[in-house]
């Protein structure tokens, strides 16, 4: 059987939500064979958590400066194990960095790209969900190695221990172009937007306050949200806007606040599984998708469901 | 200092997208417009120039696009916002060309040109890949600088620096020209185009360039030299209508049931 090669996105060796999603669906389709690049202390933290979700091999790509993002170079390295492995496809997570990597890898090995999937059958028949999840399409790559980027959320994870060989290959960075400084983004308790079951967004109805929303989203382990008309207007940072250029979204439960529907925000979060709407005006476009909508204030209709959320959990 | 701005023309992303029965984006049910993402990266190029000493200080700003005969509406958007002149791709062959071939395409015309600085927007809004500035970049083995937040050239010292701002942070970057920089929504208001430049953009040369131009077969590109398939498509099925109340003081107790009754909490 053909190895699977699944790119393993991680902070400091603490991998990521996406990589147990990719594991699993590797496992239905080959032999899987895992790549992560960092250094060996973020293998040695990784390596169990790959271990868990089934991966016959772990190859490090190993260099210090993997945080100046060479994604040439990684794309570089992954190329040539696919090329000598003769892999029949690569998996990566559709992040920005996944699909950045995932692009070169296409020109590299002269292979098709197909990027977003939600699943990949045995036969490597990608579905995708286009056009805000109003259209769903399957493809296939048709020349050279399937190098396919899974969104987040969309495979459920399931466990099967293995125990894998590990080897280390070091990559050189090109310093053509390199990071200055950094300011890393403050990480607050809340999950990550794109890998959250539940999501809590606010928009312009807000008026700029989000504390309604944030109090709603801590109830219920949530992650919070936002339209553009809301990062626009800097009442919430973008890393958080949901839709056509923000993040796309596939949470278990979406609650949309004071958010119209705009077509290009219900393009990011269109196939969550329950959609839940608060919003004054009866006829926002947003109620047309909602399993449960109520016509009225955030103000107080948030703080009501935030204090029922509380008074459930006791 | 020469700049070249990559723009593609899409479907106004306020249309309802489908595809057609011969399995591409149906592009004639929606009216097609610069799309909204690359009209950031052509005012940078604005400020840029502007913030160096202008026109007078001999930069120019040339944009490339490939796309049907009518992406020349779009083209011309962008010299109505002030752009200098334009590159327009264009040959039947080309038709239902994919993101491996278009990179191809593109980087092939942008050799020609040699330009110290190509900016690109982050997505094309109707195919969504978000992968042709990082294929320019390995094509053209040019640095590429991700998500710029903020842009600022050193002409004399052939230097740009940007900000990175995605989820992990900001970070600040620096590359030698040439370099790709493909840049985020967040990072200007684009201008409107004045009547005068509406007025000038007409007169602004666009220079057509078919396959041959750029030394590739019409044969390796296309439909024909898809590198991916669409095998089927359906709708999606609708969301069914769900619950609609009105909040008469317990819409969020309402709220919390339904939560409830899905085992949501
Ligand atoms: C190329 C392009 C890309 C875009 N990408 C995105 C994207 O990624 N994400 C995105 O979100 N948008 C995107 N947009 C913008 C989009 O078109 C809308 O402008 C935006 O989504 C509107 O945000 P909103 O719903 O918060 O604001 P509005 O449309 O102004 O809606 C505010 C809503 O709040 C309700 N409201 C007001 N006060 C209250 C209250 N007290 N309680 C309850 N409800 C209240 C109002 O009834 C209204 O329905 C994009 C646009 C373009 C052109
Ligand atoms: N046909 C094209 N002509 C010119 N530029 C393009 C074309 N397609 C994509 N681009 C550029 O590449 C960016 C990313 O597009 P995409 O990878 O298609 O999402 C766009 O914002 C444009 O700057």
């Amino acid at each position: 059987m053909s190895e699977i090669l699944v790119f393993i996105d991680h902070r400091n060796g603490s991998v990521a939500k996406t990589a147990s999603e990719l594991l699993t669906l590797a496992r239905s389709l080959g032999e899987v064979h895992a790549i992560i690049a960092g250094t060996s202390s973020d293998l040695d933290a990784a390596v169990p958590a790959i271990n868990k979700f089934g991966a016959q091999a772990i190859t490090l790509l190993e260099s210090d400066e993997i945080n100046n993002h060479p994604s040439s170079a990684i794309a570089r390295a992954i190329a040539e194990m696919a090329q000598s492995l003769s892999s029949k496809a690569i998996l990566l997570p559709s992040t920005a960095r996944g699909k950045e990597i995932a692009g070169r890898l296409a020109v590299r090995l002269e292979s098709g790209i197909i990027t977003d999937a939600i699943n990949v059958s045995s036969e490597l028949i990608a579905t995708q969900s286009i056009f805000g999840g109003s259209t769903v399409v399957h493809s296939q790559v048709s020349k050279g190695i399937a190098i396919i980027t899974i969104r987040p959320n969309s495979i459920e994870a399931s466990e099967s221990s293995a125990s894998a060989t590990i080897n280390k290959v070091p990559i050189s960075v090109s310093i053509s172009a390199q990071i200055t400084s950094r300011e890393p983004a403050v990480r607050g308790a809340r999950p990550e937007l794109s890998e959250a079951n539940v999501i809590v967004s606010g928009g312009r109805g807000t008026d700029g306050n989000f504390a309604p929303i944030e109090e709603l989203a801590d109830a219920l382990g949530a992650a919070v949200g936002a339209s553009r008309a809301a990062t626009d207007a800097g009442w919430y940072p973008h890393s958080h806007q949901v839709g056509q250029t923000g993040k796309t979204v596939s949470p278990q439960l979406y609650i949309a606040c004071g958010i119209s529907g705009a077509i290009q925000h219900r393009a990011g979060m269109q196939t969550s599984k329950t959609i839940v709407v608060v919003n004054k005006d009866p006829e926002a476009p947003i109620f047309d998708i909602a399993d449960f909508g109520v016509i009225g204030d955030l103000f107080s209709v948030a703080p009501q469901a935030t204090a029922g959320i509380k008074a459930r959990k006791g | 200092m020469k700049i070249l701005v990559c723009v593609k023309q899409v479907p106004d992303s306020w249309a309802e997208k489908k595809l057609s029965p011969e399995k591409v984006l149906d592009r004639a049910s929606a009216d097609a417009v610069l799309n909204d993402l690359d009209e950031y990266a052509v005012e940078e190029a604005l400020r840029i120039v502007e913030a160096n000493g202008g026109v007078e200080a001999g930069h120019t700003i040339t944009l490339l696009s490939m796309g049907p005969e009518r992406a020349q509406e779009a083209l011309r958007k962008g010299l109505s916002m002030g752009a200098d002149a334009a590159l327009h791709i264009t040959d039947d062959a080309l038709a239902g060309s994919d993101a491996l071939t278009t990179s191809r395409v593109l980087a092939e015309a942008i050799k020609r040109e040699n330009p110290d600085l190509i900016l690109t927007g982050t997505e094309s809004t109707d195919a969504r890949m978000s992968v042709i500035p990082a294929m320019l970049s390995e094509r053209l083995e040019l640095p590429h600088l991700s998500f710029a937040g903020v842009v600022v050239v050193d002409v004399n010292a052939k230097i740009v620096k940007t900000k990175r701002m995605t989820d992990e942070g900001v970070e600040a970057m620096e590359s030698r020209m040439p370099v790709i920089v493909t840049v985020i929504e967040k990072i200007n208001e684009p201008r409107y185009p004045s009547f005068k430049g509406i007025m000038a953009a007409k007169k602004k040369p666009i220079t057509e360039l078919a396959l041959a131009d750029l030394g590739i077969a019409a044969s390796e590109v296309g439909n024909g030299g898809a590198w991916s398939e669409v095998k089927d498509f359906a709708l999606a099925p609708a969301r069914g209508a769900g619950v609609k109340i009105a909040d008469e003081g317990n819409g969020g107790s309402a709220l919390v049931d339904f939560l409830a009754e899905k085992r949501l909490i």
